[in-house]
């Protein structure tokens, strides 16, 4: 009954002059059961895996995968159709740039202060506050960038074409804010985990607070702080409701933000909504599209689990 | 040097002692300062802004009509949402049976029996790790793909707790590893020294230690699982229900996606609607988060 390997418990084995009466059926069913469970998590990601792929491969059957790529022109439900994907990506990664002009000053301001300046007191109130941000559905987001933030824009905005209804500016703001909370958290992890040490050792030498935080304890944190950053842009290719309810559901190539545009994961949700047959080529748009994010976000989040192992290596 | 640290330059601006001027002026830490406590007002300022619009929103609409009534697109005065509470009631109890169960038993798996320096084991920790991050339209698309089509489980409650326990099961393991964690290895020895088995000792040593800690991970992980819209968009939480579930293989909907429906609607009185109903649901989620972090101040123990 060795423990799987694991030195630390090796006082759970048997020494070898000891005979155990009776063997453990129960401790060895018990192992199993835990094990299954485990495996739910990997046979999810291969869920998603031959969720996304059959669809997609007969998808790429019928248009050509060049077209999908490079085309401008995305009408997939129209007649005749068509299936160029980039207006589609690109107000992806439109909203996702103005989420991260609002989210990374913000949320890295947020994690120096919480973590080089805030006594107990003022943590204690502000860290519900971040918590409570993450917590708001998205769908509420959603609803206070149409009706809220939209107006605002359009009634402060100086010159005469304001923002449209649906814009992407409004969204990626909301989003800006809603990406926060993760990046700050994260960052704040990281810079947390500087050894004291080199803060002493700089303040010893004279420097200001201000200079232990930007010469000191950011550098020493910065690959924790760019997986905070990579998760952060994985959360906004990804996020839905928000951009689905202000960004609007018409494609349109375009980089004015002002616009409205249609994002991958808008499109989505806007397919799916439809109740499309199986087998249709518009029910198989879901997967290619879904493919193309579920990738964008994977090497994100790979990139993101290998810079924070980086620092955990360096400093835990 | 204490004052240049301290920003208080007096002293080393005097005429007698020009050498002590520090090189960082004081207004430069002071804007520097300020600069990062206002990053963190916006966050506070937006969130007071949000919760004021949808309170003065909603307030004229917030009333008994809203959980006894069924929705209504032609009359908006009779609309209600007990169908979509009744809907996210049945749906989020299924989905903390079947995550919750399988997430404590992962996390225990992975601190107590799995040895780390195995590949597999690392493999399923940074599956689970990728997992969380995974965009939740896109366990809408394994729902409806698998779940609702390939197994043919429909657009029903069933299937929108499946999905719904997938995409919270990665927050559910991660909070009860760390709870797990939490709990000192002397503990652990002491009972295996007794002559405790591994499980007797995780089973009456760790878990009971363990409890308060999975208990706020998993309260955290169902209010995500509460305010979530996008997957179940794909599963047919959007389709018009006047009734209320009355099992597992019910249509559905849920309270997001009645919002959501609610905010497509052009007409200003189904704005009202939708802010009565994210008040709801915001007070829903609000007395979760602060039971969870109740819990975690009431039973949390130093070691």
């Amino acid at each position: 009954m060795r423990s799987s390997g694991s030195g630390r418990r090796a006082a759970a084995g048997s020494p070898g002059f000891l005979r155990r009466s009776q063997p453990r059926y129960g401790e060895k069913a018990i192992k199993v059961l835990l094990v299954a469970a485990s495996l739910v998590s990997l046979l999810t990601t291969a869920g998603i895996v031959i969720a996304l792929i059959p669809p997609a491969v007969e998808f790429f059957g019928k248009v050509d995968f060049g077209e999908f790529i490079t085309g401008t022109d995305w009408s997939p439900l129209f007649k005749p159709p068509h299936f160029g994907v980039l207006p589609l990506v690109t107000a992806t990664l439109l909203v996702t740039l103005i989420a991260l002009l609002v989210a990374v000053p913000l949320g890295l301001g947020a994690a120096v202060y919480l973590s080089e300046y805030a006594d107990p007191r003022v943590r204690k109130f502000f860290k519900p506050v971040l918590e409570v941000l993450a917590g708001i559905p998205t769908v509420v987001y959603g609803f206070f960038a149409l009706k809220a933030i939209t107006p605002l824009l359009q009634n402060i905005w100086p010159t005469g074409d304001g923002p449209q209804v649906f814009n992407a500016l409004s969204a990626g703001f909301v989003m800006g804010i809603m990406i926060i909370p993760t990046i700050a958290s994260l960052a704040e992890d990281a810079m947390s985990a500087v050894p004291r040490a080199l803060r002493d050792g700089a303040f010893a030498l004279g420097s200001s607070r201000m200079q232990v935080s930007t010469r000191v304890v950011f550098p020493a944190a910065l690959s924790g702080i760019v997986a905070a950053i990579v998760l952060g842009i994985s959360r906004a290719l990804g996020e839905t409701m928000i951009v689905a309810i202000a960004a609007g559901g018409r494609p349109n190539l375009t980089f004015n933000p002002l616009e409205g545009m249609q994002t991958m994961t808008a499109f989505i949700a806007a397919a799916g909504i439809g109740d499309l047959p199986t087998g249709s080529t518009g029910y198989q748009t879901i997967f290619a599209v879904g493919s193309l994010l579920f990738a964008m976000t994977l090497v994100m989040n790979l990139v993101s689990i290998r810079l924070v192992r980086k620092y955990r290596e360096v400093y835990e | 040097m204490s004052n240049v640290v301290d920003g208080d330059l007096t002293v080393a601006e005097g005429p007698g002692v020009p050498r002590l001027k520090g090189r960082g002026t004081p207004w430069r830490e002071r804007f520097f300062e300020f600069s990062l406590l206002a990053s963190l007002a916006v966050g506070v300022i937006f969130l007071g802004g949000l919760l004021t619009y949808v309170a003065v929103e909603g307030w004229p609409r917030l009333d008994s009509r809203l959980w006894t009534n069924f929705p209504d697109l032609i009359n908006p005065a009779n609309a209600g949402a007990q169908s979509a509470i009744t809907g996210t009631i049945w749906v989020i109890g299924f989905t903390a049976l079947y995550c919750l169960p399988t997430g404590v038993l992962t996390a225990i798996y992975l601190e107590e029996y799995a040895n780390p320096n195995r590949w597999w084991n690392r493999a399923i920790e940074i599956n689970i790790q990728n997992l969380a991050a995974v965009p939740s339209i896109v366990y809408g698309i394994l729902g409806l793909g698998i779940i609702s089509r390939g197994l043919g489980f429909g657009q029903t409650v069933l299937t929108a707790s499946l999905t719904l326990s997938l995409l919270v099961l990665p927050v559910v393991i991660i909070a009860a590893r760390e709870a797990i964690r939490a709990v000192p290895q002397s503990i652990r020895q002491a009972s295996l020294a007794l002559g405790a088995t591994q499980w007797q000792t995780i089973w009456r040593q760790v878990l009971p230690a363990a409890v308060p800690g999975m208990a706020t991970g998993s309260i955290l992980a169902l209010s995500r699982a509460i305010g979530e819209a996008a997957p179940l968009l794909l599963l047919g939480g959007l389709t018009f229900i006047t009734f209320n579930p009355t099992g597992v293989h019910s249509q559905f909907t849920v309270l997001p996606i009645q919002i959501f429906n609610w905010i497509s609607q052009s007409r200003a009185e189904f704005t009202a609607l939708a802010s009565a109903a994210i008040v709801i649901l915001l007070v829903i989620l609000l007395a979760m988060n602060s039971l969870a972090i109740w819990l975690r101040n009431h039973y949390s123990r130093r070691w």
